[in-house]
Parts: C-alpha cells; sequence; structure tokens
C-alpha cells in the first residue's frame, strides 16, 4: 500500500452546525481499523471556521493523531462537488491507506464520485469489519437488503474508502485522549461547484407526532393491499396505540408520509413497538430500535427484524392480527 | 427533453435467496425476476416529465444477461420510447457479478455518452447489492453534475430544480444545468401499470443490443457471500393463531405492561 494511516471523515448537520452523531460511530470503526493495523487515526471536519472549531475542540479530546480542520467559504453549504474537491486535496496531502465515513444521505451523495476520481470503489454501508492477517481487513456488507452477507476486500495499493452502517459501531466506545488540531485550505472555485443547495426545510406542519406515543404499531408491505390496512388500525384501536409504517406504504399513499418510521421519517422510542408485517431494513430500524419492547409479526423465520425484536410471531398476520385484537378485546372487558 | 433512466433486473422481493455453488454470488435458479424498486419511480419520473413536457424521449438504459429483456419489455410497455440492452454474460468475468460498482457504471456511461441525453436517471439504490452508488459515479465518468435521493424534478430555465431528501423528515432544493444525473428515491409518484395497449405498443419499439466490453479488474472484489448469523435474542411464541395471542396478551398485561 502507498498511503499510511486511517482518517475518518465526519459531519455536522447541514441546519445548525450540530454533530451528525454517526460521524462518532465511524471514528469508533476507524480507531478499530487503526488500532488492529497498528497505524494512526486522524479525523477530518468539512466546512466553515465557525462552524467546525467548537467541533474541532471536541474531537482534540479524542484519540486521533490530527484533527484536519477543512475550512474554506465556499464550504459553507453541503455541495458534493466543493466536498469532492477539497477531501481529494485533503487525501493528497495526508496519504492515508483508509478512509472512513459514516454512511450518511450527504455521504452517499459525495463518497462514490470521490472514489471515482481517486480511480476507486467505495466499500459502502459496511456492518462489520474484520482482521485477517493474511489478507488485510474484510469489510462485510449486506445483500438482499440483509437476508445475505458477504465479504469484500479492497485490492490494488491505492487508498480504500469505505462507509460504515448506522448502528454497527458503538459511538460510546470512541476512544478518548489527545489530537493536534491542524488547518487545511484548500484551493477551491466557484465555477467547480455546478449545483445551488437550498436550506433544509420540513414539510408544513406536521399533524402527527410519533415520538411521544407509549404505544405503536406498525404496518409494512406484508399487509398486501390498501384495502386489508382496517385489521391494523382495529388491532391499534384495541391497544390504545398510534399507527405507523414503513416506507413502501407512504411510498404508495396508503398512509401519511408523517405515519414513516426510519431514517428518512420519524424515529420512536415507544414502550411497545409492534412491528405487523415489516422485514427490518436498516433504514427502518434506525427509527424504531429504541423502543423498549419489539413484538414482530412475519411469516418469514429469517426476516432481519428478528434479530432485534425481544417477541417474535412466525405466522400470517391475516390470523394472527385479527386473533390478537378481539383478545386484547377480552381481556379489556374483564 | 431526452431523459436515459438505467433499470435494473433484480430477483422478486420474496424469492428465497440461496448462496450459488462458487460460494461468492446469488444461485439464480429459477427464481423470478423485476425492475428495481427505485428505478420503477426513476421510470415513472422520467414519464411524467415527459408529458409535463409534451415532447421528448424516455430511452430506458439496462446492463444484464438474456434474462433482463423480460424487465425492459415492461418498461416499453409502461410508456419508454425505446431501450439499450447491454448483453453481459451469464457468470464468469464477462457477467454483472464480475464487475464492481466502477466497472457497472462504466457500461452504462459508455451507452450513456453516445446518447447525449439531456438528463439521465437512475435509482438511488439496487435491492440486491444495495451499493447506492452507481448513479453518482456514472455522473463522476460523465463529468455531469448530480444530485441523489431525489422525490421531485421540476424545469426551471436551462436546468432543474428538484427535491432532495434529507434524513429524518426534513427535505432541500438543489438547482443544476443540464445536463445531469438524478438518483431518484421511491415514493415521488405513484406508480403506473402498463396498460394493454402498452403491452401491444411495445412490441414495436425498439431495443438495441450493445455488447458488454470486458470487465476491469475489481478494485472491490467479494471473497465470500453467506447467509449471515443470525443473533437470535427473540423470544419466540409458537401455537394456534388463538394461543399465540392469549400469550401476547398475558405479555403485554404483565411484562411491557400497556393494557
Ligand atoms: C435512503 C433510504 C431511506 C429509506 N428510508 C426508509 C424509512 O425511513 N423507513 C422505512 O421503513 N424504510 C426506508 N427505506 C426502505 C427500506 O430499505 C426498506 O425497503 C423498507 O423498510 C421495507 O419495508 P417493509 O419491511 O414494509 O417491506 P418488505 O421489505 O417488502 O417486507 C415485507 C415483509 O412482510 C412479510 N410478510 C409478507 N406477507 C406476510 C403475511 N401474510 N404475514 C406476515 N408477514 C408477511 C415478509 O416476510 C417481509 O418480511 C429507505 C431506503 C433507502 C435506500
Ligand atoms: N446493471 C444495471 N443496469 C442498469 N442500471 C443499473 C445497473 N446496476 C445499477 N444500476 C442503476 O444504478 C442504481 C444504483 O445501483 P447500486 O449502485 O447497485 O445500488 C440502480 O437503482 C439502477 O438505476
Amino acid at each position: 500500500m502507498s498511503g499510511s494511516g486511517v482518517l475518518v471523515v465526519v459531519e455536522q448537520r447541514g441546519g445548525d452546525g450540530g454533530w451528525n452523531r454517526m460521524s462518532f460511530e465511524a471514528l469508533a470503526a476507524g480507531q478499530a481499523l487503526a488500532a488492529e493495523l497498528g497505524v494512526a487515526c486522524s479525523a477530518a471536519l468539512v466546512g466553515v471556521a465557525d462552524v467546525i472549531a467548537p467541533l474541532a475542540a471536541e474531537l482534540a479530546g479524542k484519540k486521533i493523531k490530527t484533527v484536519w480542520a477543512m475550512d474554506h467559504p465556499l464550504l459553507e453549504q453541503y455541495t458534493p462537488d466543493a466536498w469532492c474537491v477539497a477531501l481529494e486535496q485533503l487525501i493528497a496531502e495526508v496519504q492515508p491507506q483508509y478512509v472512513v465515513f459514516p454512511h450518511t444521505y450527504q455521504v452517499r451523495d459525495f463518497a462514490p464520485a470521490l472514489a471515482t476520481r481517486l480511480k476507486q470503489v467505495l466499500i459502502s454501508d459496511v456492518t462489520a469489519i474484520r482482521h485477517d492477517a493474511a489478507t488485510g481487513p474484510v469489510f462485510v456488507r449486506q445483500w438482499m437488503q440483509g437476508k445475505l452477507n458477504a465479504n469484500y476486500r479492497h485490492s490494488g495499493d491505492g487508498v480504500c474508502l469505505v462507509s460504515v452502517q448506522a448502528g454497527t459501531f458503538r459511538a460510546d466506545s470512541v476512544e478518548a485522549g489527545t489530537a493536534e488540531l491542524k488547518s487545511f485550505s484548500p484551493t477551491l472555485d466557484a465555477s467547480q461547484i455546478r449545483t445551488v443547495p437550498g436550506a433544509p426545510f420540513r414539510e408544513a406542519a406536521q399533524m402527527v407526532d410519533l415520538t411521544a406515543a407509549p404505544v405503536i404499531v406498525s404496518v409494512g408491505r406484508g399487509i398486501g393491499e390498501q384495502d386489508n390496512l382496517g385489521i391494523v388500525e382495529e388491532l391499534a384501536h384495541a391497544l390504545g396505540a398510534e399507527l405507523a409504517a414503513s416506507r413502501p406504504i407512504c411510498d404508495n399513499g396508503w398512509l401519511p408520509m408523517e405515519r414513516q418510521v426510519g431514517s428518512s421519517g420519524q424515529t420512536v422510542a415507544p414502550k411497545l413497538y409492534l412491528a405487523v408485517g415489516i422485514s427490518g431494513a436498516i433504514q427502518h430500524l434506525v427509527g424504531m430500535k429504541g423502543a423498549k419492547t419489539i413484538l414482530a409479526i412475519n411469516k418469514d423465520p429469517d426476516a432481519p427484524i428478528f434479530e432485534i425484536a425481544d417477541i417474535g410471531v412466525v405466522g400470517d398476520l391475516f390470523e394472527i392480527v385479527p386473533a390478537l385484537t378481539k383478545a386484547i378485546g377480552e381481556a379489556k372487558q374483564q | 427533453m431526452k431523459i436515459l433512466v438505467a433499470i435494473k433486473q433484480v430477483l422478486e422481493r420474496d424469492a428465497q435467496v440461496r448462496v450459488a455453488a462458487d460460494g461468492r454470488s446469488i444461485d439464480e435458479g429459477d427464481a423470478a425476476w423485476t425492475i428495481n424498486e427505485p428505478d420503477a419511480y426513476a421510470l415513472e419520473e422520467a414519464l411524467q416529465l415527459k408529458e409535463r413536457e409534451g415532447a421528448g424521449e424516455v430511452v430506458v438504459l439496462c446492463a444484464g444477461p438474456e434474462r433482463a429483456a423480460s424487465t425492459i419489455r415492461e418498461a416499453l410497455a409502461k410508456g419508454a420510447d425505446r431501450a439499450i440492452h447491454i448483453v453481459t454474460e451469464e457468470e464468469g468475468p464477462g457477467s454483472l457479478a464480475g464487475r464492481d460498482t466502477l466497472g457497472v457504471a462504466a457500461l452504462l456511461a459508455d451507452a450513456a455518452k453516445n446518447e447525449s441525453p439531456d438528463l439521465i436517471l437512475t435509482g438511488l439504490q439496487s435491492d440486491d447489492l444495495g451499493a447506492g452508488q452507481t448513479g453518482v459515479v456514472m455522473a463522476e465518468l460523465l463529468g455531469v453534475p448530480h444530485a441523489t435521493l431525489i422525490l421531485q424534478v421540476e424545469r426551471i430555465g436551462n436546468g432543474l430544480r428538484v427535491k432532495r431528501e434529507l434524513e429524518g423528515g426534513w427535505y432541500q432544493h438543489v438547482e443544476m444545468p443540464l445536463p445531469a444525473l438524478l438518483t431518484i428515491q421511491s415514493g415521488g409518484n405513484r406508480l403506473r401499470y402498463a396498460t394493454l395497449m402498452g403491452i401491444k405498443k411495445a412490441k414495436s419499439k425498439e431495443t438495441r443490443a450493445l455488447e458488454a466490453g470486458v470487465a476491469a479488474a475489481a478494485v472491490a472484489e467479494i471473497a465470500k457471500v453467506y447467509p449471515p448469523e443470525r443473533v437470535k435474542r427473540t423470544e419466540m411464541l409458537t401455537g394456534s393463531a388463538v394461543q399465540i395471542a392469549a400469550q401476547i396478551v398475558e405479555k403485554l398485561t404483565f411484562e411491557v405492561k400497556v393494557l
């Protein structure tokens, strides 16, 4: 390999400039990878000075060799072009062997293009990093939305870019220490930026706040048709629960978008989350895995939802759900 | 506006998936195939853009083995004007599985270059490999601006204004000149079905077959594919529906305490 060391590219939110918390998961992954390889781990922040300075100061208390604060007026708002140009220069300066990103929507937007510029391929959405003394690190990715795992290896001697999936490395395992702060000013010209980003916004008045609901019944594609929704509505009613859904239900317009749980929707943490006909794709799980008790009903015993469910029923929801609604009704009568 | 839509054929959602004998790919057996879900939304967006403008052309672009012809036909039946099928081998180094993201994107970008489209749409992610990258890599190879996770596309002046999904229920608008590439997120539109008329018309529409070039060595190599070890801490309830319901009520009353 030509480079050395691990460089973790962390991320702040576009709106208020606070952390995107997945940054710390990527940092944990980077620290672990560096420790395994016996090399140093550094971190990079991209933005304008007044936004990233406090974040850099926070990173200075972590076990990191160098915190690179990369600032430029044209990095005030995220654009894929500016991020690619800037990070390409930082990578040329730092010469890391591995670059680790959190698999955020922003990273999805620019990192594949950055990899292409470097004649590399981003190994995206990695769920584990295994170590193999003979061949170097093995990166585990999910295929078929979690039905299979695939081990990837990086070949050639160029820099290896990896993004890590939400929730697979623990943010609280980031090791403390001290880091040196360095600033880096990329050469960047307005003419290199081809897209004009607008400010983040939310859709007009969100009427449904699922975040406060103590009990949620959530329905997925297993329901089959819009006309079948009645049985889960009745269950929700019997339980005094809010009704929520996975993305395909909202995509189809069967329930409004504001009832969607997951990375693009709401993040909920009820006492009970009852998942009906939901497979458990990672983008759904990140929105509900904080629930105290998760009960899943799914006909597929291998559905990934059963990896996080506390209580599971393998069976046909069209049999189980009406029976459950009836039993709850009876229990309440007593 | 000439719009190119990259569509991928993937396994049907409910398909049983098994690892192939080589231990590094999926056993295709007698599986059923369909269009990658976000790609169906990309096609829908393209068709609606054309309909709104009242002019233009929608061309679907697909790299895959012979079997992909059925998915291409479906796209033509829904209203695409013509298709380009980059025919890859069934297996081995010349197959799709023998190429990494850069290899597949290069195939698609080469074909796109010859068409000089105003706009290229791809899905944001494939349901099988889930790389979420091919569109962005194509844009970089073609030297055109891009935006990802797009739900709405609007023509303004000589360019576009698009609605991009951010995390946690946030959005932003992005403007850009044409030509450009967008990766489309599901849910921006309602999908149409192919009509009988559409299916009939599709028979006379052109599908040009292109030979897939030789694959470059993969940078991201697949060492092994396997079913994940399930870390089950789930308490499984069994019995008849009525018995299961009774057990759940018991738990909800005494353990979860929501009844
Ligand atoms: C960038 C991005 C963002 C995303 N954001 C979100 C998000 O915010 N929220 C979200 O939910 N998804 C999101 N997704 C989509 C996500 O990847 C999955 O596609 C989606 O969550 C799948 O929904 P599902 O589980 O309802 O459907 P499927 O994956 O199709 O699962 C249906 C399940 O129902 C079961 N089933 C079928 N019939 C029955 C029956 N009769 N009885 C019992 N079980 C049955 C099946 O076994 C299967 O497990 C996002 C994806 C991307 C790429
Ligand atoms: N073989 C292919 N043929 C046509 N389009 C493809 C192919 N592979 C990927 N794509 C497009 O690229 C998108 C992202 O795929 P991926 O990078 O594999 O997640 C898909 O939604 C398709 O639009």
